[in-house]
């Protein structure tokens, strides 16, 4: 890559295979994914339900469940493998070194202990701090997220606290150890558009302040555009294309990227019809052969259907997976 | 900090939280039943009268010295040799029947206590091991629990009691084998649905041990359910020690609970002299009744299906 490399990547993931063994057969919910996230920096992982992006954010915490478990692939945090690690060393990696923030904020916070004391939990599972010293964190930990009165939050349960209030509480939980990566799994979606900008406004400051590494995983395009530094957009299991954000935006280069951007309303197409991907996404049981997303691809060609398209950089920091990439052209001609 | 609209909702929460935690509104709850808060404040009082009991009793009934077999089978109400007044009359040996009464109901309310609590932690902690661990354990688990509900608790206890012998410790283990398997039950089907929440998936998250998001997480959502069928439990354990003694096979005599009270006054019912059997049973009764219709009236409050 480019002169970047001197600065050594927060999180390295290297051809990472995630799959579960169910009855019906082998789901290849994450199939060879790479992709690298820098300190301070905001990955945007971007993709459609179901395509594997969950179950990404999952495999670096080791927090796959049976009947799926990480097949093969390296996940390097600051150089040191995760992938292989035993429960009690990856305990200490959660929540101290990676955090997670979740979908639903109604979900995530446990209803019957006070909002205070899942906080200082958190701290309390990876270091030893006195009383005091834990409330007085918890405290910051509230205030920096833009909590008013946080004293007052701390007794507080989650019944009483606004959906919004939640998740900055649970963004407060993730960043209070001060980890190296954050992976927010679609954090703002259960939330209205107005918290949902405050939200990520805060979420991206801290991010800057604080040197962590986030990846932010999304359906939501115009969300990411707005929040990510780079953005990887999966398909079926495997990311079709990687890029700094405005590269992407403006230049897709492959047809799904094209396709998805499309479809996201945008000023300049004031009463067009939006366009839409033909078809489903495909069943990660049984792949369609070559290319995944050739049976929906517009620009197939005989070539997708024999083999799946290798990871090719056509140019500086810009990767895609496809045997006819787009030429640079505005996305929204 | 930047933002604006924060704030306001802080204020409209600090008061809402000062008016409505928890605890507070499950008081309020309870107490619109008066048929509830009759049963509650009974209960409280045989409480109270059973432990203050060596204190407010008119007679120590084991101290051989302070009975005469010469005040046996007094009606309610004569006067003793002393000069007592036996306001419940007494037993076959010549005891206070009052003060047999409150001893009596003492040692019923422990073993009914002391077994439900014990029968609680066991029980409660098989049940959660079941629904965190799964798979084969799990199905080991209950169906063991499964072998043991479709037996006859009293048939189970009779065993039991046969094989270990008599006195309060046995009896307390009886109750104990009897009535792990409805708290492993109840607190499994309750923490199979918890455990698949996405709190239990966040703790993970944070790096927490599985005792501690067991214990720390999955319980306390647990507790609701598990209360009612502890209060419930209990009843059913008083009862049951009761039938034990009242067959013979329960606590020794020198212990006396309700349930030997009953016992040793059936043989006097048929010559007239009811009261020997029938103010134990009263009390007994009204006991169960208690606990029963405060356990009924906790479900009710606890359940969030049930509307009111």
């Amino acid at each position: 890559m480019s002169g970047r490399e001197a600065l050594s990547p927060t999180l390295e993931v290297a051809d990472l295979r995630t799959h579960f063994f169910t009855k019906a057969g082998i789901v290849r919910a994450v199939d060879g994914v790479s992709f690298e996230v820098r300190a301070g920096e905001v990955l945007g992982l971007v993709g459609e339900s179901g395509c594997g992006k969950t179950v990404t954010g999952f495999s670096i915490l080791g927090l796959v469940d049976p009947p799926g478990r990480v097949v093969s692939g390296s996940i390097r945090l600051k150089g040191q493998e995760l992938n292989g690690l035993d429960e009690a060393a990856l305990r200490k990696v959660r929540g101290n070194r990676i955090a997670m923030i979740f979908q639903d904020p109604m979900m995530t916070l446990n209803p019957v202990l006070k909002i205070g004391t899942q906080i200082m939990e958190a701290v309390r599972a990876h270091r030893h701090v006195t009383r005091a010293a834990v409330r007085e964190l918890a405290c910051n930990a509230l205030a920096r997220v833009g909590i008013a009165a946080p004293e007052k939050r701390l007794e507080a349960y989650p019944h009483e606290l606004s959906g919004g209030m939640r998740q900055r509480v649970a963004i407060a939980i993730a960043f209070i150890n001060k980890p190296d990566l954050i992976i927010a799994d679609e954090p703002t979606t259960a939330l209205d558009v107005t918290i949902q900008a405050q939200i990520l406004y805060e979420a991206q400051k801290l991010c800057r302040e604080t040197g962590t590494a986030m990846i932010w995983i999304t359906h939501d395009l115009a969300v990411v555009s707005a929040l990510a530094d780079r953005i990887a957009v999966m398909y079926a299991g495997r990311i079709v294309e990687q890029g700094a954000t405005s590269d992407i935006i403006t230049r897709p280069l492959h047809p799904y990227t094209q396709g998805l951007l499309g479809s996201v309303p945008s000023a300049n197409r004031r009463g067009a019809r939006l366009a839409q991907i033909p078809g489903l996404p495909p069943s990660l049981l049984a792949p369609p052969p070559g290319c995944s997303f050739q049976p929906r691809c517009p620009k197939a060609v005989a070539e997708c259907e024999l083999a799946a398209p290798p990871v090719t950089e056509p140019m500086v920091g810009r990767q895609v997976r496809c045997f006819r990439p787009l030429v640079a052209e505005p996305a929204a001609s | 900090m930047s933002l604006a609209e924060p704030e306001i909702s802080t204020q409209q929460e600090a008061s809402a939280v000062a008016v409505e935690t928890p605890l507070r509104r499950f008081l309020s709850d309870y107490f619109e039943s008066p048929i509830a808060t009759a049963a509650l404040a009974v209960l409280f009082l045989l409480v109270c009268l059973a432990v203050l009991a060596p204190v407010i009793s008119p007679q120590n009934p084991y101290d051989l010295a302070e009975v005469d077999v010469l005040d046996s089978r007094l009606p309610p109400g004569s006067e003793g040799m002393t000069g007592y007044t036996f306001w419940l009359g007494t037993d076959g040996a010549g005891r206070d029947l009052l003060s047999a009464m409150l001893y009596g109901l003492r040692i019923s309310l422990a073993v009914g206590v002391m077994s439900g609590l014990i029968a609680t932690v066991l029980g409660s902690l098989v049940g959660l091991t079941a629904a965190y661990v799964g798979g084969r354990v799990e199905t080991l688990i209950m169906r063991i629990v499964d072998m043991q509900l479709s037996f006859p608790a009293i048939l189970i206890a009779l065993m039991l009691i046969a094989v270990l012998g008599k006195g309060v410790d046995k009896i307390v283990i009886a109750l104990v084998t009897v009535q792990w398997a409805y708290y492993a039950r109840t607190v499994r089907g309750t923490a199979i649905i918890e455990r698949r929440k996405e709190y239990v998936e966040a703790a993970r998250c944070l790096g927490l041990t599985h005792t501690r998001i067991l214990l720390k997480h999955i319980l306390p959502n647990c507790l609701p359910p598990l209360i009612v069928v502890a209060t419930v439990q209990a009843a059913h354990a008083i009862a049951l020690e009761a039938t034990l003694s009242f067959l013979g096979v329960g606590l020794p005599q020198t212990e006396p609970s309700l349930g030997l009270l009953i016992s040793n006054g059936f043989e006097y019912m048929l010559s007239g002299k009811y009261w020997i059997s029938f103010f134990p049973g009263l009390l007994l009764l009204a006991t169960i009744l208690a606990i029963n219709l405060v356990g009924d009236r906790l479900r009710d409050v606890l359940n969030p299906r049930l509307t009111r």
